[in-house]
């Protein structure tokens, strides 16, 4: 028996997303074509949209599907760093954002962007008033609404404020908060003005139970950017490429009902989380809980392990049927330390021994028995296999 | 599991035995290529992708550890330590000796692991005095060598699968019928972590360059080079020496001295060792009881075991071949064979020439 804790890196698919997807698999026609079949795809592929805005609280135009979080965050930040202002060059940039954010960022540094990098604190939160300071004259701005590894909780809100304030489009990465938080794009807006605040915002379906391979930005109306693909201009121009019907329709269907359960899953899943954490310092009263106490992802459950090879905990629960993470891997499948640790004012030894476990829907007390039942000796053992490699 | 033919087989045939068998790729660089070229190469994204391609086949669990800052302070540092003291090191021994079943048995080991199982040709046989390390059956695939720095307690926790097959045809034509991608694919012979094999202009960047004189064995100054370093004893190509040898023969490198970045040449005879010692020594399984003995002596992988006899002090190794040793350099491993046990080995710190100065 298998206990997956890894909702953060992908959750399982919703047997209604997969319904969903079948049935508008069904129907002939490419959405831009204009016969009737072409209009029958169009119906559906519009009714989705319309169904993605309402629970992301954005007007239909403004969503432009994509293939995930990946291309939501690329389509962003390369879009809007290709239609900057004249004369700007800075980027304001938090550390310890997504890979997907940093890569991006360090192709446009390559194209001539300063980093104004904006320091974490130790729970792994974006001090909002380092973040302002950052802002004036900049080209554009990014954070995440919640950081992917420790589940900090950042004050989007604050952010978005700053940045209207500022005069400086903003891009949230609000792919690990998904179907955590209360995310409404015309909210977060507040007061901005369609080219400068708070003007892109990233999400992908396959963390709310839609399959992989589809995703959206959400874009302000006349926000300036740049397409990465180009071609029959489909999205406003914004994303061109035949438009994805079964997975538009997946994808609304997956955050109607993730939105619909937030509430009480938030609670039922919380309280998992915490007898997990409870359980494991019971059980490792050397683990320490990372991330900020008060405002972190409910099912997120980030730890350091002193002393412990992450990549040898990770073995000894898999091998015991726990799924859990590390954190980032490079392409060879080698566990990376931890950048978020380490943006955090944590050292390198400490980034490798930290472990994620991550609940969702499906989690049960059982998959957090699981984790008890073998987290003492596994801890034991990995401490126990650095110290035999310094000997 | 490299991702080589080797380690798949050695892995197949582990799991066919009845053992309960994970593959382990070892991440030993940070910075490896991407894509394969040639038969060069290890930490590429590609060779771990076959290596886990291997495990898929086999149905067995697979993980990538890293190891990359433990190879590069013993390995890699090493390695060019070693040359800058102008020796001549074997970094797979090094990696064997430290990483494979060092670093990785010990966490194997700690992760409750009995062995460590590798795709070297080298055989275990269950001796009077415990376990030995023997030749494989193949002796042109013999890898008894590299492996001579075991010791009895790493011997113990050891698997070679493949040290009875009497040919890497017969491993490679097995991989075929098993289904395994990585069949053909060829041997690699490099040093890994020097991708594109150039090691003098490797090592010419890390060691960096200086002018030096080349002379001979009189002093006499007959030729400058760029570093010591980028010299081996034995070397006889790329000396670009100004003056001819008196006799017009051709002249080898005898001796690098490090600290005054000189090198010394000489005369073909010139490189005849009589005596060779060393005072970093283990043994592989239990210790000779006599301190002075007959046995063989091999100091290259692929050199041919010499007669010699032996004497161990307290302070280390010395032997005699019965015929002299050619291109012999310190910092090169000298590996001790009783027929075709290996008995231990050390690294050659000095050489006695069997030539007299002045020849």
């Amino acid at each position: 028996m298998r206990h997956y804790l890894d909702h953060a890196a992908t959750t399982p698919l919703r047997p209604e997303a997969r319904d969903a997807w079948l049935e508008a698999s069904a129907i002939i026609g490419n959405a831009s074509s204009t016969h009737g079949a072409g209009q029958d795809a169009r119906r559906v592929l519009e009714e989705s949209r319309e169904r993605i805005a309402a629970v992301l609280g954005a007007d239909p135009i403004e969503v432009v599907l994509t293939s995930g979080g990946t291309e939501s965050i690329n389509l962003a930040l390369q879009g809007l760093w290709h239609s900057r202002g004249p004369g700007t060059t800075a980027v304001v940039v938090p550390d310890g954002e997504h890979h997907a954010t940093m890569d991006t960022i360090a192709a446009l540094v390559a194209d001539g962007a300063e980093v104004r990098a904006v320091p974490l604190s130790p729970q792994a939160r974006i001090d909002e008033g380092r973040f302002a300071a950052a802002l004036p004259g900049a080209a554009f701005a990014t954070a995440l609404v919640a950081n992917n590894e420790t589940g900090t909780i950042n004050d989007a809100p604050a952010l978005a404020a700053a940045a209207a304030d500022a005069e400086v489009p903003l891009h949230l990465d609000a792919v690990a908060a998904l179907g955590h938080l209360p995310l409404s794009f015309r909210d977060l807006r507040g007061r901005a003005d369609d080219a400068v605040g708070l003007v892109a915002l990233s999400i992908a379906g396959h963390k709310v139970g839609a399959p992989v391979g589809v995703g959206a930005l959400v874009v302000a109306r006349s926000a300036r950017l740049t397409p990465l693909l180009r071609g029959g201009g489909q999205q406003r121009g914004l994303r061109a490429g035949t438009q994805d019907v079964p997975g538009a329709a997946a994808l609304a269907t997956a955050l109607e009902l993730s939105e619909r359960e937030r509430a009480a899953e938030s609670v039922r899943v919380g309280e998992l989380r915490d007898r997990l954490v409870e359980g494991i310092r019971a059980r490792v009263p050397a683990a320490e809980l990372l991330g900020d106490p008060d405002h972190r992802l409910p099912g997120t459950a980030h730890l350091l392990f002193p002393g412990a090879v992450g990549e040898s905990l990770l073995f000894l629960l898999d091998m015991a049927g726990v799924s859990a993470s590390t954190g980032s891997a490079c392409q060879a499948g080698v566990a990376e330390p931890s950048h978020v640790v380490m943006a955090m004012g944590r050292s390198e030894a400490d980034a490798r021994s930290v472990l994620r476990f991550s609940l969702g829907r499906t989690s049960t007390d059982a998959d957090v028995d699981a984790v008890l039942a073998v987290i003492g000796e596994a801890y034991a053992r990995a401490s126990g296999a650095r110290a035999a490699e310094r000997s | 599991m490299s991702g080589g033919v080797d380690s798949a087989v050695a892995a197949a045939r582990a799991v066919e035995a009845g053992h309960d068998v994970v593959g382990v790729h070892l991440a030993l660089s940070r910075a490896g290529g991407t894509l394969r070229t040639g038969s060069r190469g290890c930490c590429t994204i590609e060779d771990a992708l076959d290596a886990r391609r291997a495990a898929d086949l086999l149905g067995i669990p697979f993980y990538v550890w890293d190891f990359s800052e433990r190879f590069r302070d013993d390995v890699i540092d090493d390695f060019v330590a070693e040359y800058r003291a102008g020796r001549t090191p074997n970094p797979c021994m090094r990696c064997n000796e430290k990483i494979k079943f060092a670093a990785l048995l010990e966490r194997a080991l700690e992760l409750g692991f009995d062995a460590v199982c590798t795709g070297h040709y080298a055989t275990l046989v269950d001796g009077a005095e415990g376990l030995e390390l023997h030749r494989a059956s193949d002796n042109a695939k013999d890898q008894s060598y590299v492996l001579g720095v075991l010791t009895a307690d790493q011997l113990a926790h050891t698997y070679f699968p493949l040290g009875t097959t009497p040919s890497k045809a017969l491993v490679r034509a097995e991989a075929e019928a098993r289904g395994l991608s990585v069949a053909q694919k060829p041997d690699s012979h490099d040093i890994c972590f020097i991708p594109d094999g150039d090691t003098r202009g490797w090592l010419a960047e890390k060691v960096g360059t200086a002018t030096g004189e080349i002379v001979d064995r009189s002093g006499a100054v007959v030729g400058a080079h760029e570093g010591a370093h980028a010299f081996t004893v034995g070397q006889r190509r790329g000396l670009k020496l100004g003056v001819p040898a008196a006799d017009g023969k051709p002249r080898f490198v005898l001796e690098v001295r490090p600290v005054s970045n000189t090198v010394v040449v000489g005369p073909k005879e010139a490189l005849a060792i009589a005596e060779i010692s060393g005072e970093r020594f283990s043994w592989a399984g239990a210790a000779p009881t006599a301190s002075v003995f007959a046995c063989d002596v091999q100091i290259r992988a692929h050199a041919e075991p010499v007669p010699a006899t032996a004497t161990v002090t307290t302070k280390g190794v010395r032997v005699v071949p019965d015929s002299p040793l050619d291109g012999v350099a310190p910092g090169q491993t000298a590996v001790l064979y009783i027929g075709t046990r290996v008995l231990g080995q050390f690294t050659i710190d000095s050489t006695v020439s069997a030539v007299p100065v002045g020849v």
